[in-house]
């Protein structure tokens, strides 16, 4: 089975820092996928090399085997590729409902070739904002839908952000951190949205710290360590190898940062 | 050959001097992220001073620097605390540039009603003939040198301050991440008010030299600031060793420019090379690459 | 919420109609201060439809101004044209900036928002030293228009129309952009345009355009100042207070809003103009300008009419609130759900499925 989205081999140095040394991992199509590893493991930064916001040293990203390395981030969301930020990030002076139409705009325009369309029409067409419509209700947001996004609460606009990556209808997400932050009645929701989403036919490549959501969530589990792909295979497995225990606990040193069960 | 190597000598001193300028304009820059649209007047405001403090209490003018640089250094500072350091919000970038612009006419204001538009010209000992030196076959004005030397001293001042004082330290922290300084017990405020002083400061002996050179009312504030501001763009926004050389570089092609073509071009020619590297480098010549139109 | 938009768009028509009147009050006076009132209006409004929507803030607004003011000047002397042909000319004005305004803008809007404000500037007194040395503008002295020999008695009566119908063509333009899909494009790039370029966004054909605007209304008004005031001078057709002026309009009214610049020109440029008409040397009103806007960006930051606005929505939800505490019950403002929990602000899990 090919894989729907993989990297071969990329490093990418910030300064005298290797983020990513080597890495390569692979996302299979319709699996929920996660990875995981300590802080500075280069987990974020991987998804931005995947999603063009930074260009590789060296190696290569992969799309439905079609090379994607090095595009910008536009054209990269324009292939399916749909990403959430850690530090949430939404369009904190507009509504709700218009942070999702500024989200469908591509989507808008690519259904709308052939036809004049005036500069001036009303922001959003019927068929988007039912569809934002929807996708506020099925994150539990919509009564919000007219309230400046500023005035949301961290979860709250860690469910913005859920939403409007859905309404472009994205192959595959990427959520950095979905649960980083959040109340844990919340980050229940936030799964059982995944897992419905997964039913429907969305891969996911997820980023978390926390152990209990990415064990209970994921198909396969991916260890990132100094920048490289450790161990990668199903969840039971990850949670008893050596070299996971390892890279949290480090080998010699008595490091408290682990975060692993 | 003499007219060439008389252009190349004053315009690499004279860019020393606009360096020195340049230089406060950057450090204001990197640890406020604030373009001080009011330092060409400020520039203007220091050679006011020391033409007041020669004409009236004849103090010379490299002595009455013991005067007019703390002076602008309160001066700065006051502003800062007064007018940049209460603007809060998310336009506060925006606000804070308006802010500096509105300093600058209000200071431009003040010195019209005080001095009126008349051109002024310092009539000091440095200004006499006999203050020259030959050289090249021409005679060098001392204040040249001496500008130049000043200026070199105030940046390698300005460089020790900033890399071997626990202050210097602290504004390069700033200058780095505001969060992160305060975070490590840094007084960001006063760093910034400080800095503002500095930027400020180095105006005075700016202005001191440029008077010298010059004649100048409160006009000449706009040409002053719109070579800087080209200069600091040219150099890259933040790098100080930028300034210096875009300064030197910069100011050397005017020279050029002034004595084989034409004086009134020169500005010209300053903003055309302004918009051509801009077209092909938008950091500037030694500026890191920002992350693009934020 | 339909008798507020009733009442509000009584209150624009009544307004409409008084400002439309003044002319016919025979003061040639008012009618003078007036017209440059209106000009400020247009002007602020445009300023703010790139400035304001996009937040990168523009010091280059007179660079469109004065490219109106020469370029009417020019085809005026060229074909000798008097009398009210000159006013077909406008247009011709705002096209020469909007023309202007594309490759100013193309080079312009490559950096962030920093040195594009410095960029601006710099653009500005390549202008105004343009203006100054080439023969063609004339130099340090200028140009002049023809002589207008109309009736005295309403010569400004022409500009007065004309510039109240920029104003208002301007201002509706702008209520226009902000609802449609291009407007929000230009609100989301003020947010955060590099999630917005990644979203597809085509930041840079967006900005320009609303710089073009921009730059198409304020040489149209160039136009019209330099029949009006009789003179095209490199230093009042380029002049670095316009864009100060505006700004400051656009800050004390609301910076970003569409009612905002209205509001500031309508309140400052009347005393501005009083101002200048009182001093008999420009530094003291210099100052003043100065100072005001010191004092609006620092006790007003939002503007006059969003704090309004605030404290309005602050003031009916306390009344709100003591009413409802008055009878029982849980004060308006909580989620429904919470209120019989009293639970936290946080979304209570709905199950959609």
């Amino acid at each position: 089975m090919t894989a729907l989205l993989r990297t071969e081999r990329v490093s990418k140095a910030y300064g005298g820092v290797q983020a990513l040394n080597d890495c390569s991992i692979e996302v299979e199509r319709g699996s929920i996928a996660g990875l995981i590893g300590p802080n500075g493991s280069g987990k974020t930064t991987l998804f931005n090399m995947i999603t063009g916001y930074g260009r590789v040293d060296s190696g290569d990203v992969y799309l439905n085997e079609a090379k994607i390395t090095s595009l910008t981030p536009d054209k990269v969301f324009a292939l399916g590729i749909g990403r959430t930020f850690q530090l949430t990030r939404v369009f904190s002076r507009l509504t709700v409902m218009e942070n999702m139409i500024v989200a469908a705009h591509r989507k808008e325009r690519a259904g709308q070739t052939g036809r004049f369309r005036s500069p001036f029409a009303r922001a959003g067409g019927a068929a988007t904002r039912q569809r934002a419509k929807e996708l506020l209700e099925f994150t539990g947001i919509a009564k919000l839908a007219g309230d400046r996004a500023e005035t949301l609460s961290y979860g709250q606009r860690k469910l913005l952000e859920l939403a409007y990556v859905l309404i472009a209808d994205p192959e595959i997400i990427l959520l950095d951190e979905p649960a980083g932050g959040v109340n844990p009645t919340l980050i229940g929701t936030i799964a059982e949205r995944i897992r419905e989403l997964n039913r429907q036919g969305t891969t996911f490549l997820i980023v978390e710290h926390n152990m209990e959501f990415v064990m209970g969530l994921c198909d396969r589990v991916t260890v990132l360590d100094y920048g490289n792909a450790v161990v990668s295979g199903p969840p039971a497995m990850i949670r008893n190898d050596r070299r996971v225990l390892d890279a949290y606990l480090g080998t010699a040193e008595d490091d408290d940062d682990s975060s692993a069960a | 050959m003499e007219t060439f190597l008389r252009a190349i000598t004053d315009g690499v001193l004279e860019g020393g001097v606009y360096g020195l300028m340049a230089v406060g304009l950057t450090l204001i820059f990197g640890v406020l992220d604030l373009i001080n649209i009011a330092q060409g007047i400020m520039v203007i405001l220091g050679a006011y001073l020391s033409y007041l403090l020669w004409t009236h209490l004849h103090i010379d003018v490299f002595v009455g620097l013991l005067i007019t640089i703390p002076a602008m250094f309160i001066l700065g500072v006051v502003i800062q605390y007064l007018f940049i350091r209460p603007l809060r919000g998310r336009e506060r970038t925006s606000m804070s540039l308006l802010a500096c612009y509105a300093v600058a006419i209000i200071i431009e204001g003040i010195l019209y009603q005080a001095f009126g538009s008349n051109y002024l010209s310092m009539n000091t000992y440095w200004t006499s003939p006999q203050a020259t030196v030959k050289v090249f076959g021409y005679y060098l004005p001392y204040i040249y040198l001496l500008g130049f030397a000043l200026a070199v001293v105030f940046v390698v001042a300005i460089y020790f301050m900033l890399y071997r004082t626990q202050f210097g330290r602290s504004v390069r922290a700033t200058m780095q991440d505001h969060t992160a300084a305060r975070l490590v017990g840094i007084d960001v405020n006063r760093v910034a008010a400080l800095t503002f002083g500095i930027g400020v400061g180095v105006t005075a002996a700016g202005g001191m030299v440029f008077g010298e050179l010059n004649a100048f009312n409160p006009n000449t504030g706009y040409d002053l600031i719109s070579r800087l501001l080209a200069i600091v763009i040219l150099g890259g926004m933040g790098s100080i060793g930028g300034a210096l050389g875009a300064a030197v570089l910069v100011i050397t092609l005017a020279s050029l420019v002034d004595v084989y073509w034409n004086p009134e071009w020169s500005t010209v020619v300053f903003y055309g090379a302004l918009v051509l590297v801009l077209v092909f480098r938008p950091q500037g010549l030694f500026g890191r690459k920002e992350a693009r139109a934020q | 919420m339909r008798s507020l938009t009733l009442w509000r768009g009584a209150g624009l028509a009544v307004l409409l109609a008084v400002v439309a009147l003044v002319p016919l009050a025979g003061n040639i006076v008012l009618t003078q201060v007036g017209v440059l009132v209106l000009m400020y209006v247009g002007a602020a409004v445009a300023w703010n439809i790139f400035s304001g929507f996009t937040g990168y803030i523009s010091l280059g607004a007179a660079v469109f101004f004065g490219v109106g003011v020469y370029t009417v000047a020019l085809i005026t002397k060229h074909l000798n044209l008097v009398g009210g042909a000159v006013f077909a000319l406008y247009p011709l004005g705002g096209l020469a900036a909007a023309a202007v305004a594309v490759p100013f803008g193309l080079i312009a809007l490559r950096v962030r928002r920093h040195t594009f404000v410095v960029v601006t500037i710099a653009v500005f007194f390549i202008f105004q030293l343009m203006a100054y040395n080439f023969s063609w503008t004339g130099g340090a002295s200028g140009l002049i228009p023809p002589y207008l020999n109309w009736d005295q008695a309403t010569v400004y009566n022409p500009f007065y129309y004309t510039a109240l119908l920029i104003a208002v063509a301007s201002a509706v333009l702008a209520w226009a952009i902000w609802g449609s899909r291009f407007g929000l494009q230009l609100r989301a790039i003020r947010d955060d345009e590099d999630r917005a370029r990644g979203l597809g966004v085509r930041t840079m054909r967006v900005k320009l355009t609303a710089f073009v605007i921009s730059g198409f209304i304020t040489g149209m008004l160039g136009g019209l100042y330099f029949y009006f005031q009789s003179d095209a001078l490199p230093q009042y057709a380029f002049n670095p207070f316009f864009d100060l002026t505006i700004a400051l309009m656009a800050f004390l009214g609301g910076f970003g809003t569409l009612a905002g610049p209205i509001f500031g020109a309508l309140l400052l440029e009347p005393y501005l103009g009083w101002a200048q008409q009182q001093v008999t040397n420009t530094y003291a009103a210099q100052i003043v300008l100065g100072a005001l806007f010191l004092i609006v960006i620092i006790f007003l930051p939002r503007g006059i009419l969003p704090t309004a606005a605030e404290k309005l929505t602050a003031f009916r939800a306390i009344r709100q609130r003591r009413a409802a505490g008055r009878a029982t019950g849980p004060p308006p403002g909580l989620p429904v759900g919470a209120a019989a929990a009293g639970s936290s602000p946080e979304p209570t899990t709905r199950s959609a499925s």
